[in-house]
């Protein structure tokens, strides 16, 4: 369980961390939501005695992390943003560093061999850190933050810089990771905050800016108002009849995608679904729509909505 | 600490800083040892001692450069810092792992010893003195080299600035001899690590500065801890 408490840090008489608080119950996968530079990473260097805060507190356990550093953070598996690695080691030797670095009573052979089993290193064990790819390093990064089994892990854009596959691998292994851990996982995506997260924490510029269910946060960005369409026909007049239909807030037609067929980015009022008018007047004007899709919301226009008055609307969905 | 302690001496053999830093000590001192004892045929070591106390202003600042400007380059110090681990126990284990390293170098000593004790006597308890002064020095050297390297990324940087830390230390005889305000002069020369450590060679045991070279080697470790203790709260 982690409490944070009017968490703040300056920078000189730049403001980090402004005033945040929030709780992480155990069991619980807590996703922290922001664009570069938001303050999630001085945050989580706070909560695990990296820096220390300004003002405010953090408890993990009950232990206060400036009362009792050493205490409090053998609760931490902590992976920074830049994974703390030995690169002239072997994964193997690395291990057992960190086996003896956080004193861990467990069984040495038994146990290390479960987390290299558990974040797929086993076949790269005798491997030197510096030869292995983004992704194993990363994995590597997971694997000495799961030494000694804390109850408590801290992954801070565990999965930046991975491809695809990797990306998956690493959110499932969080997910299941998160059925008998407390944990904070911070990223700049929101579908992967949305697919791996209990919690959702939207930071920006060093505030909370949101704190909702996943659920709740991705019912309140429902996106059936902004639409992206590849149709084909004379751009002129897709424009004007486009722009005549009810409710449309603005019509763009973006690049031309085939010879002479361009996709328009078509934003309605919030809540009206344009998809069906805009299939009629196609349909109307004899126009084949080529690709009709939903835009993917993303974090900026988040942002946009949330500072534009509506997170009461989303705090409030917490309470339901 | 014991974790640090054994990675760091490891990352000495796997990155050849060992070897060169052993190789440099054995082949100086060697030399020494030949030229001025096997061909001149004298089994007073204390002059090959000397060139240690030369060498170890050199040599200390290549043994402590990495130890912790590569830990802040790399971003690795994030990972020893939110381990359950207290400071001290960070600075000491580093700190005990160039130890080692050094003393492994100056016990050469020994063998250059049982050598001469081929041809001649040797006077043992001078040898064990100047021993004890070399390792002292080294200890005081050592800390200081350490405190350094956690100043800067640039390992490049420690080592030149280590050369720099020790060299004036060093000269502080050479200053004090030229300072005529006495009260001034006396305080530099109490001061001054080659004095007492000559003494030594002499066969002068003298416990203030047996104390003086351990105070300043818990001292500057002390600073050390305190550096990242600001730097944590900054
Ligand atoms: N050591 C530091 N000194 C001064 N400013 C810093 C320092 N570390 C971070 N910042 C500033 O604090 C803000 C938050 O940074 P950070 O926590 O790294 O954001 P995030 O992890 O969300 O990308 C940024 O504006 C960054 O420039
Ligand atoms: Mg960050």
């Amino acid at each position: 369980m982690i409490e944070v408490r009017n968490l703040t840090k300056h920078y000189g008489d730049k403001k980090a961390v402004n005033d945040i608080s929030f709780t992480v119950n155990d069991g619980e996968i807590l996703g922290f939501l922001g664009p570069n530079g938001a303050g999630k990473s001085t945050t989580m260097n706070m909560l695990t005695g990296y820096i220390s805060s300004t003002s405010g507190q953090a408890l993990i356990n009950g232990v206060d992390i400036l009362e009792d550093p050493i205490k409090a953070k053998s609760f931490i598996g902590y992976l920074p943003e830049i994974p703390p690695l030995y690169v002239d080691m072997t994964v193997h030797s690395y291990l057992n560093f960190v086996f003896d670095l956080k004193k861990c009573k467990l069984p040495r052979r038994s146990h290390l061999k479960d987390v290299l089993t558990l974040c797929k290193i086993i076949d790269v064990e005798n491997r030197l850190i510096k030869n292995l790819s983004k992704g194993y390093k990363q994995r590597v990064g997971l694997a000495q933050a799961l030494i000694g089994n804390p109850p408590v892990l801290i992954l801070d854009e565990p999965t930046v810089g991975l491809d695809p596959k990797q990306m998956v691998e690493i959110r499932t292994l969080i997910k299941r990771l998160g059925k008998n851990h407390t944990v904070i996982l911070s990223s700049h995506i929101l579908s992967e905050i949305q697919a791996v997260c209990d919690r959702v924490i939207i930071i920006n510029h060093g505030v909370v800016a949101a704190n909702d269910t996943a659920t709740n946060l991705s019912n309140k960005v429902t996106t059936d108002h902004r639409i992206m369409a590849r149709i084909d026909g004379e751009r002129a007049e897709i424009l004007q009849a486009i722009r005549a239909l009810n409710g449309i807030k603005y019509i763009r037609a973006d690049m031309e995608r085939e010879p002479g067929i361009y996709e328009y980015e078509i934003e309605a009022e919030q809540g009206i679904d344009i998809r069906r008018d805009i299939n009629q007047i196609c349909r109307a004007h004899e126009w084949d729509i080529l690709t009709l899709r939903t835009m993917e919301m993303t974090l900026e226009d988040i942002f946009l909505k949330i500072t534009m008055g509506e997170n009461i609307q989303i705090q409030k969905g917490a309470g339901k | 600490m014991g974790a640090i302690y054994r990675r760091e001496v490891g990352a000495f053999f796997t990155s050849s800083i060992a070897y060169i830093f052993l190789a440099v000590f054995y082949i100086f001192s060697g030399l020494f040892f030949s030229l001025n004892n096997i061909s001149a045929g004298s089994t007073d070591l204390s002059f090959v001692f000397s060139t240690m106390f030369f060498m170890s202003i050199f040599l200390i600042p290549i043994l402590t450069m990495k130890l912790f400007s590569e830990e802040k380059k790399q971003r690795t110090e994030q990972g020893l810092l939110t381990a359950p681990v207290s400071l001290t126990g960070i600075v000491l284990g580093k700190y005990f792992a160039a130890l080692t390293m050094y003393v492994i170098a100056v016990s050469i000593v020994f063998i250059y010893g049982l050598i001469l004790s081929l041809y001649g006597t040797v006077a043992w308890l001078t040898l064990l003195s100047n021993y004890l002064a070399v390792l002292l020095v080294g200890a005081a050297f050592i800390a200081i080299g350490l405190f350094v390297s956690s100043l800067t990324e640039n390992q490049v940087a420690a080592a030149v600035g280590g050369i720099i830390c020790l060299a004036m230390l060093f000269l502080i005889d050479v200053i004090a001899s030229f300072v005529k305000i006495s009260w001034l002069q006396g305080f530099l020369y109490d001061l001054s690590f080659y004095t007492r450590y000559y003494e030594f060679t002499c066969g002068i045991f003298n416990l203030s500065s047996v104390l003086f070279y351990l105070s300043t080697a818990v001292l500057f470790n002390f600073f050390t801890v305190r550096v990242f203790e600001k730097r944590r709260w900054s």
